[in-house]
C-alpha cells in the first residue's frame, strides 16, 4: 500500500503502473487479465477447500476421542491410487513446461495422459471402497470407517471437479494458441498439486492418526 | 494511451439482438443477477415474516389457534430462523447488494466471471426451492430449531425427522455451493478488476464490508458443510458422528460413540462468522449512507477499514460463546469470554465513528438517513446486550432465555434490516431511474423503527425473568406473573402491525418502478463511483466507451473552498483547486 | 426533528421501563449473588453508553441538521480522539470482563463439601438419584435402561446398590448444603434450569455434565428444561423442594434404593396391594392419577382443558369414539387407555404424530392414571363405566 505525502501535486498524479487494472467483465476482458483473475480465483478456491478439509480433519480428531474408534487398515489399492495421483501431477507439470516452451504436441499428449491418470485414480479409489465393503467395513460402526468413506468421497468429488477443469483445458487444446494452452495447463497443474498434497494429508490421517497423537498435539489430558 | 484504446475496442463489443430470456432471465449482467437475488431473498423474507407472525399468535394468545399446535410451532420457528439468517440476509447482502454495487463501486464493467455469477443465482434459487419443498413432504419441515442440534434433530420427538431435516440439510449444502461460486466472484473482482486509480483504500466502505464478509463466508461456510453432511449421513446411513448411544421413545437406537458437542463446535465455528457475514456489509453500507446524507466524509476511514478487518479476524475465535452452558470443557469459557469482549472494542470504534461523522455535518433527514440513524440506535442496544451474553458468568442464567432472542433479533434482525431498507431507498434511483415515494417511505420507517423497538426492548426483561426460549406455551409456571403474558400479547400485536407495515414498502417498491418520480443520475449528490455512470439505470457494461479513472477516495464531501459540497471520485483534479489545498490526503 | 424527539423519547421510555416494569430476575435462592451483581455492573455500564451515545446523536441532529447555506466541516479523522476512545473503551471492557471471570472461576471450582445429586433427563421427564451411605453413584449405562431399571444402573456395581432413586419429577435438597448436580440424559439435549438458582447446565447424552450451587432459601421451585428437546420441551416440568435438614432426611429415607427397586415384590405385599388398590377408589385414586400425570410428564403433551397439544386432549376423551390413522375406529374405554399407555406405538390416532414415548409404570399406577383420565370423560360414559367397573383387576 502506498501512502501519498501531503504534497498537493501527488493527488494530481495518476497512480503508477502497478495500479493499472482493467475493469472488464468476462466477455470483453483482455485474455491475459482474465486469466490472471482465474488464477487468483483458483487460489481463493484452494483456500476454501483447504478450510473444508482442515475442518473435516479437526472433526476426525475430535471424534476419535470416544472409545469406539479403532484403527482401520488402509486397503492396498490406496497406494496404487496415490501413485496415480502423483503421476497425474508430474505429467501435468511436464505438460505445463512443454506448453511453455512451445512443444505443443508433447504438451497435448502429456495433458491427455494426466487426464487418464485422474480418471484411473477415481476408479482405483472405488476399488478400494469395494475391498473394504467386501470385508464388511461399512460406513456405520467404527468412526474410522465412517470418516474413511466420507473423506475419500469428498476428496474424490474435488478430483472430479478437477477433471472438469482438465476437460476444459483439453477441449480447446488442439485449437488454442500456445500461451492460452500453457496458462490453462498451468492452472490445472496447480490445482492437481493441491489435490495431491491434500490426499497425502488425508491418507496419512486416515491411516496413521491415533487418539494418542491427537491428545499430544492438542495437549488434552 | 495504449490501454484506453484497448478499452474502447472492447467496449464496442456487440451482443447482437438479445431476447427477453437472455436479457432478464439467463442474464450474465451483474445488475440483473443482483435484482434476481434480491427478489428471491425478499420473497423468502416475506415467508419468514409470515412464519414469525404465526409464532407470535401462539405466544401472545396461547391455545387460541388450533392449527398452531406444538409440532407446527416448532416447524414455523425453525423455518423462520433459517430463512431469515441464510436465505434472506446472507443472500441479500452478498448476492443482492454485493452483486449490484461491487462492480459499479470499483469501476468494473461486470463481475470477473459473469457465467459463474449467473450459475450462482440459479443454484441459490434451487436451494430455496428445496427448502420450501420441505413444507410439502410427509411429516413437514424440520422443527429442530435453526441450529439443528443433534441428537433431537434426527430423532422422533422432533417434527420433520423423517424428511424435513433431510431436505433442510440438502438445501443448505446447495446454498453453500451457490455462496462459494458467488464469493469467488466478489473477492476476485475486488482484487483484480478495480479500475485505474481505484486503490483498495479508495474503495467505499460498502465494498470493504461486503469484501471481508465474503472472505469470512468462503472460510466459514465449509464448517456448516462439514456438520451438515455428517448429520445427513447420521440420518441416512446410520453413522454416529454426532449420535451417542441413546434410548429414544423407549427404543434403543443403533447409534454409539458420537458427540453432540462436536456438532455444536462445528456449527458455531460457522455460526458466529455468519452473524458478521450479515453485519459487516451492513456496517459498510451504513457508513456510506451517513456520509452521503450528512455531506461529510466518514470519520476515520482508515480506522473503519482496520475495524472491519479486525472484526473479521476476531470473529473466527469467539464461537464458543454460544456454548457456555453446553457442557463443553468449562475452562474454554475463560478464553471465549475474553475474545468476545475484545471484539467489542473495534465494534465500539465503528459506532463512535458513525456518530462522529454526524458531528459538524450537514444532516439531511432523508429516508435513507432516517434508517441509518435508526440502525445506530438499535445496533447500539443489540451490541450492548451482547456484552451481557459474552461475559460468561452473566450468560449462565440468561442463556436460552428470551434475553438471547431479544439480543440477536436486535443486532441481527432489526439493525441490519434497517440498513437493507436504507440501502434500497438510497440506491433505488440508480437501479431503476426513479425515486421511491418519500411519504410512503417515512410511514414505513416510523412503523418499522418504533415497532421493532417496542417488540424487542421489553423482551430482554422477559429473559432476565427467566422465561426460556423455544417454548410452545408457558401455562402453569407459577414464577411467571400474568403481566408477562400480557406483555407477550402486546408484543404479538405490535409484531403483526410491523409485519403489515412492510406491505407499504413492497407496494412502494413495485409502484415506483412504474410511477415513481424520475430520478436524476445522482440525486443524493454522492461522491462514490457507482453514481457517476453515464446512464441511469446503468447500461450493460456500466461505463460506456471509457472506463472511469479514479483520483481520490469515496468520501470527498464539503471540501472547504470547493464550489460543490462533493467531488466525485472520477472527476479529474485541477491544479491549484480547493482540494489540492486540503492538507494530509491520507488515501493511498 | 421528529427523529431527535423519537430518540429522546426512546431513551426516556427505556429508562422508565427499566425502573417501573415488574419483570426482573426471580428472587435469588442460591449462593450465586455474584452473578446478579455482575449483571448489575454490566447493566450500569451499558446504560451509560446507551444514554450517552443516543443523546449525542440527538444533539448532532439538532445542532447540525441541514439548513439553507449550511455546510459540513471537513474532518476526515482525528487520530488523537480515536486513540483515546480506543483506550477508554478497552478500559471499560476490561472493567466488565474482570468481575465476570472472577465469578466464573468460582463457578468452575466445586467446593470440597459438595454432595452429589444426579439428574437424569429423558423426553420429557426428570428423575433423580442420590448416592447412598456409600457416598458414590453406581455406574450407569444407556443400554441397561429397561422397564424395571429406568435409571440404567449397573446391578453388578456394588456402589449402585445403595443409591437412592427418585423416579418422579420432584427433587428435594437440603438448605445451605452445597450440591454438585451431575447431569445425564438418555436421549437428547436437555438443560436443568431453575431460574432462582441461577446456575444451570445442559444435559448431553453420552456425557455427564455438572454445575454446583448452594440453595439458601426454603421453598418449592419450578424446574424448566432450557434446551430444545422436541415437541414436549415446554411441558417437561419438575420441582425442587429446598427444606431444612430434618425434613430433607425424612424425605430421603422414604425413597427406595436401587437394591429395593430391583428386588422382586414380596407375595405378601402383592396380596395386600390388591385390596389397598381397591380401597383407593374415587377421589383418592383420581388424585393419585393427577399426580402421576405430572410426574410421568403426560402433561407435556396432553391437556385437560380441550386445547390441542402434541397428543389428544383428555377432556372428553373417555367414552369418545377415536379414529385411527388407518381409518379404523375404537371406543376409548379403560382397555383402550391401558393398551395405549403400555404400547403407545401400536397405533396412531388420526391427526397426531406417532411420538408417544413408552412410560414405565406399575399396574397400580396405571389404574390411577386411567381413573384420572376417565374423570374428564363425557358424563354419560363416565357414569356407565363406573357402573361396570369392578373394584380392582
Amino acid at each position: 500500500m502506498r501512502t501519498l505525502d501531503s504534497n498537493s501535486a501527488a493527488i494530481l498524479k495518476p497512480p503508477a503502473a502497478g495500479y493499472v487494472r482493467y475493469g472488464f467483465g468476462g466477455e470483453g476482458m483482455p485474455p491475459d487479465l482474465h486469466d490472471a483473475a482465474v488464477s487468483a480465483a483458483l487460489w481463493v478456491f484452494i483456500g476454501v477447500a483447504t478450510s473444508l478439509f482442515l475442518l473435516f480433519l479437526a472433526a476426525y480428531g475430535m471424534r476419535m476421542d470416544a472409545g469406539d474408534w479403532s484403527p482401520l487398515a488402509m486397503p492396498w489399492q490406496l497406494w496404487l491410487s496415490s501413485g496415480l495421483l502423483l503421476l497425474a501431477s508430474v505429467l501435468l507439470q511436464l505438460a505445463a513446461t512443454a506448453a511453455g516452451t512451445l512443444h505443443l504436441r508433447r504438451a497435448r499428449s502429456l495433458l491427455a495422459a494426466a487426464g487418464v491418470c485422474g480418471f484411473a485414480f477415481l476408479g482405483v479409489q472405488l476399488w478400494g471402497w469395494q475391498a473394504l465393503l467386501a470385508i464388511h467395513v461399512t460406513a456405520s460402526g467404527n468412526p474410522a470407517a465412517s470418516f474413511f468413506y466420507l473423506l475419500t468421497a469428498m476428496h474424490g468429488l474435488h478430483v472430479a471437479g478437477g477433471l472438469v477443469g482438465w476437460g476444459m483445458a483439453a477441449h480447446g487444446a488442439w485449437r488454442q494458441d500456445a500461451s492460452r494452452l500453457a496458462r490453462r495447463i498451468r492452472l490445472c497443474a496447480r490445482y492437481w498439486h493441491f489435490l495431491l498434497a491434500l490426499w497425502v494429508l488425508l491418507f496419512a490421517a486416515l491411516g496413521w492418526l491415533t487418539p494418542e497423537l491427537v491428545r499430544m498435539v492438542c495437549g488434552t489430558r | 494511451m495504449a490501454y484506453t484504446e484497448h478499452n474502447a475496442e472492447h467496449a464496442q463489443h456487440d451482443h447482437g439482438p438479445q431476447g427477453f430470456f437472455r436479457k432478464y432471465v439467463w442474464s450474465q449482467d451483474h445488475k440483473v443477477i443482483a435484482v434476481q437475488y434480491a427478489s428471491v431473498a425478499i420473497l423468502a423474507g416475506l415467508v419468514g415474516v409470515g412464519l414469525s407472525n404465526l409464532m407470535r399468535l401462539q405466544l401472545g394468545f396461547p391455545g387460541k389457534f388450533a392449527f398452531i399446535d406444538a409440532p407446527h410451532y416448532y416447524q414455523f420457528m425453525t423455518m423462520h430462523g433459517m430463512i431469515m439468517v441464510i436465505y434472506l440476509l446472507t443472500a441479500l447482502f452478498l448476492g443482492g447488494f454485493g452483486n449490484y454495487l461491487i462492480p459499479l463501486m470499483v469501476g468494473a464493467r461486470d463481475m470477473v466471471f459473469p457465467y459463474l455469477n449467473m450459475l450462482s443465482f440459479w443454484v441459490y434459487l434451487l436451494s430455496v426451492i428445496v427448502l420450501m419443498a420441505s413444507f410439502f413432504v410427509p411429516g413437514g419441515p424440520t422443527g429442530a430449531g435453526w441450529t439443528l442440534y443433534p441428537p433431537q434433530a434426527i430423532l422422533p420427538g422432533t417434527p420433520g425427522y423423517e424428511w424435513g431435516i433431510i431436505l433442510m440439510l440438502v438445501s443448505l449444502l446447495i446454498f453453500i455451493v451457490a455462496a462459494t461460486m458467488g464469493g469467488l466472484n466478489y473477492v476476485t473482482t475486488v482484487l483484480q478488476a478495480r479500475t485505474r486509480g481505484m486503490t483498495l483504500l479508495r474503495m467505499p466502505l460498502t465494498v470493504w464490508g461486503i469484501f471481508v464478509a465474503t472472505i469470512l463466508a468462503l472460510l466459514a461456510f465449509p464448517a456448516l458443510f462439514v456438520s451438515g453432511i455428517m448429520m445427513l449421513l447420521d440420518r441416512t446411513l446410520g453413522t454416529s458422528f454426532f449420535m451417542p448411544a441413546l434410548v429414544s421413545m423407549g427404543q434403543v437406537s443403533g447409534y454409539k460413540g458420537g458427540s453432540p458437542l462436536l456438532f455444536q463446535h462445528l456449527f458455531w465455528f460457522f455460526g458466529h462468522p455468519e452473524v458478521y457475514i450479515v453485519a459487516l456489509p451492513a456496517f459498510g453500507i451504513v457508513s456510506d449512507l451517513i456520509s452521503v446524507h450528512a455531506r461529510k466524509s466518514i470519520f476515520g476511514y482508515r480506522t473503519m477499514v482496520w475495524a472491519i478487518l479486525a472484526i473479521g479476524v476476531l470473529s473466527v475465535v469467539v464461537w464458543a460463546h454460544h456454548m457456555f452452558v453446553s457442557g463443553m470443557n468449562p475452562y474454554f469459557g475463560f478464553f471465549f469470554a475474553t475474545t468476545t469482549l475484545i471484539i467489542a472494542v473495534p465494534t465500539a470504534i465503528k459506532v463512535y465513528n458513525w456518530v462522529l461523522t454526524l458531528w459538524n455535518g450537514d444532516i439531511h433527514l432523508s429516508v435513507p438517513m432516517l434508517f441509518a440513524l435508526a440502525f445506530i440506535s438499535t445496533f447500539l442496544i443489540g451490541g450492548l446486550t451482547g456484552l451481557f451474553l459474552g461475559n460468561v458468568s452473566v450468560d449462565i442464567p440468561l442463556s436460552n432465555t428470551y434475553f438471547v432472542v431479544a439480543h440477536f433479533h436486535m443486532v441481527m434482525g432489526v439493525a441490519p434490516l434497517l440498513v437493507v431498507f436504507g440501502g434500497i431507498y438510497h440506491w433505488y434511483p440508480k437501479v431503476s431511474g426513479r425515486m421511491l415515494n418519500e411519504a410512503l417511505g417515512k410511514i414505513h420507517f416510523w412503523a418499522t423503527f418504533l415497532g421493532t423497538y417496542a417488540i424487542f426492548f421489553p423482551m430482554h426483561y422477559l429473559g432476565i425473568l427467566g422465561m426460556p426460549r423455544r417454548y410452545y406455551a408457558f401455562d402453569g409456571y407459577k414464577f411467571i406473573p400474568d403481566s408477562a403474558h400480557a406483555l407477550n400479547a402486546f408484543i404479538s400485536v405490535v409484531a403483526l402491525t410491523v409485519a403489515t407495515a412492510q406491505l407499504v414498502f413492497i407496494f412502494n417498491l413495485v409502484w415506483s418502478v412504474f410511477r415513481g418520480k424520475r430520478a436524476a443520475a445522482n440525486p443524493w449528490r454522492a461522491a462514490s463511483l457507482e453514481w457517476q455512470t453515464p446512464e441511469t439505470p446503468p447500461a450493460h457494461g456500466n461505463w460506456g466507451e471509457q472506463l472511469p479513472v479514479v483520483y481520490r477516495g469515496a468520501y470527498t464531501y464539503s471540501v472547504p473552498g470547493a464550489k460543490e459540497d462533493f467531488i466525485a471520485q472520477n472527476v479529474p483534479p485541477v491544479a491549484g483547486d480547493a482540494e489540492s489545498l486540503v492538507a494530509k490526503e491520507t488515501y493511498a | 426533528m421528529a427523529m431527535a424527539v423519537a430518540l429522546v423519547l426512546m431513551v426516556v421510555a427505556s429508562l422508565l421501563f427499566h425502573f417501573l416494569s415488574p419483570w426482573w430476575a426471580t428472587p435469588l435462592a442460591s449462593n450465586w449473588r455474584q452473578m446478579d451483581d455482575t449483571l448489575t455492573i454490566t447493566l450500569v455500564v451499558t446504560a451509560v453508553f446507551f444514554v450517552a451515545i443516543n443523546l449525542f446523536i440527538v444533539y448532532t441532529l439538532l445542532r447540525f441538521r441541514h439548513r439553507e447555506g449550511r455546510r459540513a466541516a471537513y474532518q476526515p479523522d482525528n487520530k488523537k480522539l480515536e486513540h483515546w476512545l480506543i483506550v477508554a473503551t478497552s478500559i471499560a471492557i476490561m472493567g466488565l470482563l474482570a468481575p465476570g471471570l472472577f465469578v466464573y472461576a468460582a463457578y468452575v471450582t466445586v467446593p470440597a463439601n459438595a454432595v452429589d445429586v444426579e439428574v437424569v433427563g429423558q423426553q420429557w421427564q426428570w428423575r433423580f438419584r442420590y448416592p447412598g451411605a456409600g457416598g458414590k453413584l453406581g455406574r450407569s449405562s444407556v443400554d441397561l435402561i429397561s422397564a424395571a431399571n429406568p435409571f440404567g444402573i449397573d446391578p453388578r456395581d456394588p456402589a449402585g446398590q445403595d443409591n437412592i432413586l427418585v423416579n418422579n419429577n420432584e427433587l428435594h435438597l437440603q438448605i445451605n448444603q452445597p450440591v454438585r448436580m451431575l447431569l445425564r440424559s438418555q436421549d437428547v439435549l436437555h438443560d436443568f434450569y431453575v431460574p432462582p438458582f441461577r446456575a444451570r447446565m445442559n444435559m448431553v447424552p453420552g456425557m455427564v455434565t455438572s454445575f454446583w450451587f448452594t440453595p439458601n432459601k426454603l421453598g418449592r421451585y419450578e424446574v424448566l428444561c432450557a434446551q430444545l428437546c422436541g415437541v414436549g420441551h415446554s411441558g417437561m416440568r419438575g420441582y425442587v423442594v429446598v427444606e431444612d435438614a430434618a425434613g430433607f432426611q425424612k424425605w430421603l429415607k422414604a425413597q427406595p434404593t436401587f437394591a429395593q427397586a430391583m428386588a422382586p415384590p414380596a407375595p405378601v405385599a402383592a396380596a395386600a396391594a390388591a385390596p389397598a388398590a381397591g380401597a383407593a377408589t374415587g377421589a383418592a385414586l383420581v388424585a393419585q392419577g393427577k399426580a402421576l400425570s405430572e410426574s410421568k410428564a403426560c402433561v407435556a403433551c396432553h391437556t385437560v382443558d380441550g386445547s390441542p397439544r402434541v397428543g389428544p386432549t383428555w377432556k372428553g376423551l373417555f367414552g369418545k369414539t377415536e379414529t385411527m390413522e388407518n381409518g379404523s375406529t375404537a371406543t376409548v374405554d379403560e382397555t383402550y387407555l391401558k393398551d395405549f399407555i403400555r404400547n403407545p406405538q401400536a397405533r396412531v390416532v388420526k391427526g397426531f404424530a406417532p411420538m408417544m414415548p413408552k412410560i414405565e409404570m406399575s399396574d397400580a399406577e396405571l389404574e390411577a392414571l386411567v381413573a384420572y383420565i376417565k374423570s374428564y370423560g363425557t358424563p354419560a360414559a363416565t357414569q356407565q363405566a363406573q357402573q361396570q367397573t369392578a373394584p380392582s383387576r
